[in-house]
């Protein structure tokens, strides 16, 4: 287990959330995209923690803060779903054609 | 030992992870998803980092049970009975998320790693402890008050109108002349449920019916609308 091979599973875990993220028409396949994108920046930082740090704690902060941004998005981005919803029965991507009121 | 345990769960996150946009049921994408995001608290714990392992476990088990609610109430074929497409662009799509791969393994590999490792017998636990409620506190307490603050916008984005009329009221720009149309935007019908794969003929379509039976079927939401 060394540094290299975390990141690369880092890299690959962000590789396939960027292919979701961009490729899923669904806002809900969409969001599991840029979670699985956070998924491989959350290994990728305990990993720099781990190896790099000789364990300063500090380095966990970053970890802990890729996982509040985990919570905000999967929060703010179900609550844009359901208003938008709501708004335009739209629940895929090509319904939403322009940032309307 | 840690070594065979590492790459297991290496591999097993990245073909979770890969299966969730490969699987036919929404459902099964939501536990593949919860897989991958185990696997890596999994690798967390084998660094020992404790609490970040677990948290991560704990957070994406709640986290993907809400996860997969949603899926169910917004998704069709939720239970994945049809087979399922539901891709847009995908060939870029692809060529990203590979080249995002490559580009990134290409600089781990080229970079001159630092080589600190964590020292045997280091107690990760009470050091992060003593580290988020000391020093670190604000980092600590600011991520508290985003959270509070999502809560707060989670609850008005996805309100009923209230006593203040609809929830995005004031959302409305200024029209260009008194009472006109706002500038630059094409006014668009309801939203309507076109590209839903080649599978048109799914009965969870029926969602959006009633408001879209006068607008025309759009597949594309790119389709010039005359102003109305």
């Amino acid at each position: 287990m060394t540094l290299t091979a975390i990141l690369v599973v880092a890299a690959a875990l962000f590789g396939i959330g960027l292919f979701g993220a961009l490729s899923q028409k669904s806002f809900v396949m969409l969001m599991m995209g840029l979670e699985l994108m956070l998924n491989g920046t959350l290994l990728a930082a305990v990993g720099f923690w781990a190896f790099t740090l000789e364990g300063a704690p500090k380095g966990q902060l970053l970890a802990i803060l890729v996982m509040a941004v985990m919570a905000v998005e999967l929060a703010i981005g179900f609550a844009l779903v359901v208003a938008v919803y709501r708004k335009r029965q739209a629940d895929v991507v090509e319904s939403l054609g322009t940032l309307k009121q | 030992m840690t070594d065979i345990a590492f790459y297991a769960l290496s591999a097993l996150a990245i073909w979770s992870g890969w299966r969730v946009f490969r699987v036919d049921s929404m459902i099964r994408a939501t536990f593949a998803l919860m897989v991958s995001f185990i696997c890596v608290g999994g690798i967390a714990l084998l660094m020992s980092a404790d609490y970040i392992g677990i948290a991560t476990v704990f957070m994406m088990a709640v986290e993907m049970m809400v996860m997969g609610l949603f899926m169910v109430m917004f998704m069709m074929n939720p239970a994945g009975l049809n087979p399922m497409q539901m891709v847009h662009q995908h060939r870029f799509s692809i060529g990203a998320g590979i080249a995002a791969f490559i580009g990134l393994t290409v600089a781990v590999l080229a970079t001159n790693l630092p080589n600190n490792p964590l020292p045997a017998g280091r107690d990760t636990l009470h050091d992060l402890g003593v580290e988020l409620l000391g020093g670190s506190m604000l980092i600590f307490e600011t991520a508290g008050v985003t959270l509070l603050a999502t809560m707060v916008g989670a609850v008005v984005l996805s309100s009923r109108p209230g006593r203040f009329g609809d929830s995005d009221a004031g959302a409305v720009p200024p029209g260009l002349q008194p009472g006109g149309q706002p500038a630059g935007r094409k006014v668009e019908k309801s939203g309507g449920h076109g590209g839903h794969g080649g599978d048109s003929s799914h009965d969870m379509n029926m969602k959006g019916a009633p408001k879209s039976d006068d607008a025309p079927h759009k597949r594309h939401g790119k389709m010039p609308e005359e102003e109305s």
